[in-house]
């Protein structure tokens, strides 16, 4: 889960990290009340989970609070890289600083954590290492010994920061790593870290991404926010479902990441056959496929008004295709009359009885395809018509 | 032969005692596993009856290994626990040590990764994966026994349903080892490792590798082929319509920026020979090709 900069900020200062003194606001109202309350300049920031936001005009500075008002108003319900901003951070603007770069986040090929730190902060930490290498320092970090003062003196020393800073940085880069390894997050990066002409150390932005399998030891649940997709994501949740919102108009359900995300590439593929349609969402009901189960996800990719045709895409293993098709079968029964075609392909042990109990059914909206490449042609077919 | 698991393996069930550790030990026996221990801490000394074999329970993995002989473990204990009991079977010195459980905090993995590069004993698969199995030797972990065949084909897959896909398409053939190696962000063993074994291994001829999105194992797995591996390899890689910052169900899945595409690891492959299907079942007619026409 990707926290907003304004999220990131509340754990950093959990953590003794320094951060400007600011508020969130989702109103222009909101924006001057807070600019009101703040030391003047104030800075105004869109809140959204992507880069690229003062380029998009998304961080515009504010001398006093009805300029801070006329920015939050032009800023709120912008769309920068597709994310709209629904908040902006209302902060007090920082005089006077060098920027820099800290980083730790998790190295998925070494298998280990690794510490970036760089001279060069405020911009895109990608060139610094392509353009200037020498001013990025790149260390793996044992997660068993983690980053204490002296390997945070060593990186501040590494990546090229100037002496009389190095030791307040390096105060701050271990309260980072407790961000890190006590949030349980896979990123954090500040970009950029100040040092002031007065000698504080200020996270002025902040990423965090924090590993959603670590929710059972955190109090994480207010940072989850729902998304633009008419609630069918929160609805999902609510199940227990596996679902992701896409843009086509083919529903699927499938047992196994895996094989569902196979399942939407199939669609797609077939989809450029059948005027270009595309799968309309992601659900992984799991190995189980039980009857409930199945009929939760029918219901929840059915009362998505994007939905022209459904695929079931099932492969039978440790729960074998005729007690899926009895699921089918039953699930139907629960929700009533479908409204649109629904395509089942079942495959694996007890593949060809699973089928015979679909057409012993014989619900008149579902057909059953023996491949998985016939079914996506069929369903795309349907959804095209 | 096969690899990591062969019908020699003693197993022991960490957490055997659950739910889903009975049900999968069951599973496990009638697969031919030879299961010799369970461990529950706190129940040592009791036994759980599974018809055809009476299974001894032990309080630990160190007491089990020198009772039984054990030399995997497969870790079915929920995720608050796995890495504890992960790091038990670790200190007790076993080689392999399989990591069924789903929902693993990535720091955790870490941790008990770290530890087993330390001790250079334990190889981990997992965590959040269906286990291995050599059809008709022995299975360690979920993956359905009768969809498929003992035969000479090695199949690596980051995905537990596609694995079973591609094992039930090519069940005419069969398998030597197939081994899933899970879907999260830092796993124990790779692609790479796999491959490595699989090239090594006499009793396999061809392999299946079998990818999807995110990071950039893929990429990593492609050079280590074009540098090390003779045999023929086929590929499937799943989540070309995956849109960017979404996970898809496997929290490793998630494509961030320019890097961990399908297509970035499509091409990255085709580069150095391996032929990559473009849907599950061409990949399993690739392979038929690959192993018809030497």
């Amino acid at each position: 889960m990707d926290l907003y900069e304004y999220q990131a900020k509340e754990l950093f200062a959990r953590h003794g990290i320094t951060v400007p003194p600011g508020q969130v606001a989702a109103t222009p109202q909101e924006a001057r009340a807070i600019a009101t309350e703040l030391k003047v300049p104030v800075v105004i920031k869109a809140q959204v989970k992507t880069g690229g936001r003062g380029k998009a005009g998304g961080v515009r500075l504010a001398p006093g609070p009805s300029a801070a008002e006329d920015e939050a108003r032009r800023i709120l319900g912008m769309d920068i890289k597709g994310h709209t901003a629904h908040s902006v951070l209302v902060e007090q603007a920082t005089g006077g600083f060098e920027e820099y770069y800290a980083a730790y986040l998790v190295d998925r090929a070494n298998r280990t954590l690794l510490a970036m730190v760089s001279s060069e902060g405020g911009m895109d930490i990608e060139e610094v290492a392509a353009t200037k290498p020498e001013a990025l320092a790149r260390i793996p970090i044992d997660a068993t010994s983690g980053v204490d003062l002296e390997t945070a003196r060593l990186l501040a020393a590494r990546a090229g920061l100037p002496e009389d800073v190095q030791d307040a940085v390096a105060e701050t880069l271990v309260r980072l790593w407790e961000v890190l390894v006590e949030e349980d997050a896979l990123l954090v990066e500040v970009n950029p870290l100040a040092c002031t002409s007065d000698g504080r150390v200020l996270a002025l932005d902040g990423k965090i991404t924090l590993d959603g399998n670590a929710a059972f030891r955190h109090d994480h649940a207010a940072f989850a926010d729902g998304s633009d997709d008419g609630g069918l994501e929160a609805r999902a949740r609510a199940k227990h479902l596996n679902y992701v919102k896409l843009a086509g108009q083919v529903g699927v359900i499938g047992n196994g990441a895996g094989l569902v995300m196979s399942t939407l590439d199939v669609v797609a593929y077939a989809g450029e056959r059948f005027d270009g349609v595309r799968p309309a969402n992601f659900l992984d009901i799991g190995g189980g496929a039980s009857a409930q189960v199945m009929a939760d996800g029918l219901e929840i990719i059915l009362f998505d008004p994007d939905v022209r045709a459904v695929l079931v895409n099932v492969f039978g293993g440790i729960t074998a295709c005729d007690a899926v098709a009895n699921g089918i079968v039953k699930a139907l029964e629960v929700l009533g009359d479908a409204r649109c075609p629904i395509v089942v392909r079942l495959d694996g042990n007890n593949a060809e009885a699973g089928r015979e109990i679909l057409s012993d059914a014989a619900h008149p909206m579902v057909r059953v395809v023996t491949t998985m490449d016939g079914a996506a042609e069929l369903v795309a077919e349907l959804a095209a018509a | 032969m096969a690899i990591f698991l062969t019908k020699d393996s003693k197993v022991l069930i960490q957490g055997m005692t659950g739910a889903e550790g009975t049900r999968h030990t069951a599973r496990m026996l009638a697969a031919g596993t030879d299961i010799v221990a369970g461990v529950t801490p706190g129940k040592g000394g009791q036994a759980v009856d599974f018809g055809q074999r009476r299974v001894p329970v032990f309080g630990s993995v160190a007491e089990a290994m020198t009772e039984t002989g054990a030399d995997v473990s497969v870790v079915f204990v929920p995720p608050k626990f796995a890495r504890g009991a992960v790091e038990e079977a670790i200190d007790a010195g076993i080689p392999l040590c399989v990591v069924i459980t789903e929902g693993v905090p990535v720091h955790d993995t870490l941790r008990f990764w770290a530890r087993a590069q330390a001790s250079g004993r334990t190889r981990i698969i997992g965590p959040n994966c269906p286990g291995l199995i050599s059809p008709g030797q022995s299975s360690a972990g979920i993956i359905p026994a009768d969809i498929t065949s003992a035969g000479r084909i090695g199949l690596v897959s980051k995905s537990g349903t596609l694995t079973y896909q591609l094992m039930y398409e090519l069940r005419d053939i069969g398998f030597s080892t197939a081994v899933g190696i899970g879907g999260d962000p830092v796993i124990g063993t790779t692609h790479i490792d796999a491959l490595q074994a699989f090239q090594d291994d006499p009793g396999t001829d061809a392999i299946v590798m079998i990818g999807e999105i995110g990071g950039d194992a893929e990429e990593r797995a492609a050079a280590y082929i074009e540098q090390h591996v003779t045999k023929p390899v086929v590929a499937y890689v799943a989540g070309f319509t995956a849109p960017e910052g979404k996970t898809m169900g496997h929290a490793g899945a998630i494509v961030s920026g320019s890097a961990g595409t399908a297509q970035a690891k499509k091409e990255a492959l085709e580069k150095v020979g391996v032929r990559v299907g473009k849907t599950p079942s061409e990949t399993a007619r690739l392979m038929r090709d690959t192993i018809q026409t030497p």
